[in-house]
């Protein structure tokens, strides 16, 4: 690893000032960042440390809702007796992601900042990447594209986000907090992650010196029903070709509510009203299950090698939908 | 003796230090001293301006592994795999894959598994760590080392002491009650240790011999020895 300077943040307000300082990025879990740096994918000057700032609590909020501190860990928030209890999709959504070892290390803030697998974005032995470098090109289109973007994807970038815990996130209608110069605002978390577009070098909505506080979760009825399904290469410890968070609100047999978002097939978490609203008011059954997988992937386009991941994820939406009606938490 | 090239050092000839010199004001300084080696050494003086603080340079970093405390000198940059190892010649914690895909690095952070290889040093500060060096010795082993040997857990032993210490750290986790990806409802409270879920709990760890059903054995005897 080239060298680095290091700054551990004592506050805040410190860590925000300390951004300001050119180069200067923030590590928490450190689980990405170091593996990217290691990589010569990034390339700070200097790390503000804020792992010893006091964001890591989870507690209930006046809403009737959660809020999970930036630097809680992955384990930490899979295991906790609310989120088990109140949010089991965001449990199991959590305990899909990476392994032991990281979860216990990597924090729910960075999990949301972490950057895509793309194999082109990762080797920078492939000079082509407008992700990594702005105006290069992308070595993906055209290239070996199998865990590429079947939705969403741009000209320039077809990558996709990474993180299992965002989709789950997603379906929750989570919003992220985040503090600045300026004072504090709340993103939803639908607007938090971008589609590539003409920028795929910015993965997020967060401005340049915001640091991440908390993750808020309203109430949720998904406590009875609710599956997250993910399909990859190997059993474990492998990223989403392909994932489904489900979350349903069953009342007399009949669909009251629905969240359904998927992972693993776009630059952002993907989800659409449309095909909720398909499910809601009837039983869940194979038909209805299928037509909501038909208006999610209606725009899915084959990259060239990931034409598999469109069937893939409409028998994944059917599966999860069924076995959430089904209970399964 | 601002002129004496005998005082020209850099910093990786710069024990011992003069006394009335610290480590740290050394330190911090070399870096104008290499600059000014063109044109003559000088040494830092008092009078002139404070050096500005060199957040890159070598810091002290105190750290408890094993239960006795050590004090090291390590740049931001090193991570807690090459100080354990490169410093302090703890090589029981292996480098696999460096980057925190295979696991061969494990320890144990205040009680919880962690790949040293994507942990700095100086972030580390003040943690207890425990290395496949103080869970127990040739004469006094760990249950769960005495489990491996007798399952015959390993086959080049490469990945071992990673697994040993994430098995030992899963134990733990199941007496927490901790959930898994395998676990059929994580709203139940205590999760029963299946053969799934060892392998699931394990799947952090990466052996290329393929002894992993050996491995699982050796976790369920000591899990099922800890629960009787």
């Amino acid at each position: 690893m080239n060298q680095v300077a290091y700054h551990r943040a004592t506050s805040t307000e410190d860590a925000i000032g300390s951004l300001r300082q050119p180069g200067s990025v923030l590590v928490a879990g450190g689980t990405n960042l170091l593996d990217l740096m290691k990589a010569g994918v990034a390339a700070p000057q200097r790390l503000v440390d804020v792992s010893r700032l006091p964001m890591a609590e989870i507690a209930p909020t006046s809403a009737g809702g959660l809020r999970i501190g930036a630097l809680v860990r992955n384990a930490d928030a899979a295991n906790h007796p609310l989120v088990r209890q109140k949010y089991p999709l965001l449990s199991q959504a959590l305990l899909a992601g990476a392994s032991p070892q990281l979860r216990n290390m990597a924090t729910m803030g960075g999990n949301l900042m972490q950057r895509t697998r793309c194999y082109y974005f990762y080797d920078t032995a492939y000079t082509a990447c407008n992700k990594r470098e702005p105006g290069s090109g992308c070595a993906a289109r055209g290239g070996y594209n199998r865990i590429h973007a079947i939705l969403g994807a741009s000209e320039q970038c077809i990558a996709t986000n990474p993180s299992d815990m965002s989709v789950a996130l997603l379906a929750l209608s989570a919003s992220v907090r985040v503090a600045g110069l300026e004072g504090e605002r709340v993103i939803p978390l639908a607007d938090f992650h971008r589609l590539p577009g003409d920028h795929p070098e910015r993965d997020t909505t967060l401005a340049a010196g915001e640091l991440i506080t908390a993750i808020e979760l309203p109430p949720s009825r998904f406590t009875e029903h609710a599956h997250y399904l993910k399909l990859r290469d190997r059993a474990s410890y492998a990223f989403a070709l392909v994932s489904v968070a489900v979350g349903l609100d069953m009342g007399s047999g009949i669909v009251q509510d629905a969240a359904l978002a998927l992972g693993g097939v776009a630059h952002k978490p993907w989800r659409m009203p449309l095909a909720e609203r398909a499910l809601i008011g009837q039983p869940l059954s194979e038909g209805s299950a299928a037509h909501a997988a038909d208006v999610l992937l209606a725009h899915a386009v084959d990259q060239g090698h990931n034409g598999f991941k469109i069937e893939l994820a409409r028998r994944s939406i059917q599966r999860a939908l069924l076995n959430a009606a089904g209970g399964q938490a | 003796m601002q002129n004496d090239p005998a005082n020209c050092s850099l910093p990786h000839d710069a024990e011992p230090l003069p006394p009335r010199l610290s480590r740290r004001f050394f330190m911090q300084s070399a870096g104008g001293v290499t600059a000014a080696l063109g044109v003559g050494c000088v040494a830092p003086v008092g009078g002139l301006a404070p050096p500005s603080s060199d957040e890159s340079a070598a810091r002290s970093v105190q750290l408890d592994i094993n239960g006795a405390a050590h004090r090291l000198q390590v740049e931001p940059r090193t991570t807690l795999l090459d100080a354990l190892r490169d410093h302090l010649g703890l090589v029981g914690t292996k480098k696999g894959c460096d980057r925190g895909q295979c696991g061969a690095c494990t320890v144990l952070r205040d009680g919880r598994r962690v790949n040293s290889c994507l942990t700095l040093a100086v972030m580390a500060e003040g943690s207890k760590i425990t290395t496949i060096e103080g869970l127990g010795s040739p004469q006094s082993l760990h249950p769960m080392q005495a489990a491996f040997l007798h399952h015959d857990g390993f086959q080049c032993g490469y990945c071992t002491p990673g697994q040993i210490c994430s098995a030992v750290a899963l134990l733990s986790e199941v007496q927490a009650g901790h959930a898994s990806a395998v676990t059929p409802d994580v709203r139940v409270a205590h999760p029963v240790l299946t053969d799934d879920e060892i392998r699931e709990r394990m799947s952090g760890n990466i052996c290329r011999c393929g002894a992993y059903p050996k491995i699982v054995a050796a976790v369920r005897q000591v899990a099922t020895g800890a629960a009787s």
